[in-house]
């Protein structure tokens, strides 16, 4: 089977005055129509890599990759219209905190819609027929109001399944998740993912889950990457968790308090200079 | 009659017309360790700011060992025993003050002499050297500007120690680094504190007892070793825990 997604020796650095910052440093995987966790901790370069898949880097970043291709278009040689009608339509991306992703001055239902006209030839009515069904495909109980209502007016959970249903309304092949649930209330986390979970299912999806959560990922995906430095550090199947051979990896498991584990003081993570080699 | 520390009694608070905080009560023991646990908009936190004077109460009561406060005044001898940690170390430290001079700063509010020692001593205990003491917040990591916040608070000797959520925007290891911390100097100085998380799993860990809280009621109050147990009366409470176990597919295998 061809992978959606190949990406091999990734490279991301920023140049700044007191030297260049070395973000992603030779990451390798390949997705397939599967459901990859990313899981690291802040500056592991977890949403670096999927922010240079979905070609959000910033202008002044250096990026570079053996690989880095998508369904045969090669990514990173692809012109920016190339890329432009990619984003969105077929890799789409869903961003952390609702309130800040989503456009304030515009109702939610004309951001749906306005990803649908951009990369279709879609007429008023049908685009807002659309928006709807997808609302409602979301599990918003009231696609029609929730359409004309502005970021401010809804919850965080309801802001962020509005985000998925923009991202998913164009019908994308790879759906990247950056910490899609980690602004939300840990009931209204699971809805979340609930919804998420049924529509990358339902759509067979590549879905990468970035996050900074090993339990939560571990639960929700089939395979995990777990990044330390920029680089990947262990790479395993979801349910062989419990199995992890890094020391990070174990450590991160380790050091949650759990509910039922009396372990006073909790142990804490011994961070080796070599992991970062 | 009262031997609880820290105390509320039908406490209400209101902001226009919305109850945040609706005919609440609360009774801490002193040395206890109490988790207030909740979503966002449960009152929770607003709670925490109520003792600490930071809320408009609009009726009831909050007793501080034995002093009945009125209002959201507060006086100086109140802020020596008591003292807040907020969630966010980004926002809770002055960006353009060194941290010696954050932690000076409590000192010559009250008149505090031995400034010199007093700083290098709270350092000493957050884990962190007196190599720290001139740098400015933006040169320390999240971890490391929690422990100074953490020692802000210590500088003053209270006895009781507000935590709102004071681990949850920091990564999963420097989270146990600080748990860790707090443990131990509740152990040394026998403070009590009051913690508000949305993680079970903190609260558990660090708490002998805790109040769920939702819509600004407490709906349900037990202590550690019976959430763990599973002894729950609430059917929030037990959503709140299955939530807190991750995420599950529904059906078997699907």
């Amino acid at each position: 089977m061809n992978p959606l997604l190949t990406v091999d020796d990734l490279k991301v650095s920023f140049p700044t005055r007191t030297g260049v910052v070395e973000a992603v440093r030779g990451v390798s995987f390949t997705l397939g129509r599967e459901r990859l966790g990313i899981v690291g901790e802040s500056g592991s370069g977890k949403s670096q890599t999927g922010r240079a898949i979905m070609g959000l880097t910033p202008a002044h970043a250096r990026v570079t990759a053996k690989t880095l291709s998508f369904e045969g278009i090669d990514l990173l040689s692809a012109a920016p219209k190339v890329r432009r009608d990619l984003r969105g339509k077929r890799i789409a991306m869903i961003l952390q905190d609702p309130k800040y992703s989503l456009n304030p001055v515009m109702s939610i239902g004309r951001q749906i819609v306005e990803t649908l006209t951009r990369h279709e030839n879609v007429g008023r009515a049908e685009a807002r027929e659309r928006a709807l069904d997808m609302l409602e495909a979301v599990q918003i109980r009231d696609p029609g109001r929730v359409f004309d209502l502005y970021p401010h007016e809804v919850s965080g959970g309801m802001g962020q399944r509005a985000m998925i249903a923009m991202m998913l309304v164009a019908g994308p092949e790879l759906l990247i998740a950056d910490e899609p649930t980690s602004a939300l209330d840990v009931t209204v986390q699971l809805e979340v993912l609930g919804i998420l979970d049924k529509l990358v299912s339902d759509r067979g999806m590549g879905l990468i889950f970035v996050s900074h959560d090993l339990r939560l990922v571990s639960s929700f995906c089939d395979r995990v990457i777990v990044m330390y430095a920029g680089k990947i550090v262990e790479e395993l199947a979801a349910s062989d968790l419990a199995n992890a051979k890094h020391p990070y990896t174990q450590g991160l498991l380790n050091c949650m308090p759990a509910i039922g584990s009396d372990r006073h003081p909790l142990p804490v993570l011994d961070r080796k200079p070599e992991w970062a080699l | 009659m009262t031997t609880a520390t820290v105390s509320a009694e039908n406490l209400v608070v209101t902001y226009d017309e919305f109850k945040a905080l609706d005919d609440v009560s609360i009774d801490v023991a002193p040395g206890e360790s109490f988790g207030l646990v909740g979503e966002s908009g449960s009152g929770k936190s607003t709670l925490l700011r109520a003792v600490a004077g930071l809320a408009p109460v609009t009726s009831g009561k909050i007793r501080v060992h034995d002093r009945v406060l009125v209002g959201s005044r507060r006086d100086k001898a109140f802020y020596r025993d008591v003292q807040m940690v907020f969630q966010d170390p980004y926002g809770s430290l002055h960006p353009r003050q060194t941290i010696d001079r954050q932690l000076l700063e409590p000192l010559a509010i009250h008149g505090v002499a031995d400034g010199e020692r007093r700083i290098l001593k709270a350092l000493d205990e957050v884990g962190l050297g007196s190599g720290f003491r001139f740098r400015y917040p933006h040169q320390l990591s999240g971890g490391q500007r929690q422990r100074i916040a953490i020692a802000r608070a210590l500088i003053l000797e209270p006895s009781i120690l507000l935590l709102d959520e004071p681990t949850s925007a920091l990564d999963a290891s420097v989270q146990a680094e600080v748990l860790n911390l707090l443990e131990q100097v509740r152990r040394d100085r026998k403070l009590t504190f009051i913690m508000v998380s949305h993680d079970l799993g903190v609260v558990t860990h660090m708490c002998d007892r805790l109040a769920v809280m939702q819509n600004g009621r407490v709906v349900e109050r037990l202590s550690s070793a019976d959430l763990v147990a599973g002894r729950i009366g609430e059917e929030y409470t037990r959503n709140l825990m299955v939530a807190s176990k991750g995420f599950q597919r529904k059906g078997a295998a699907a």
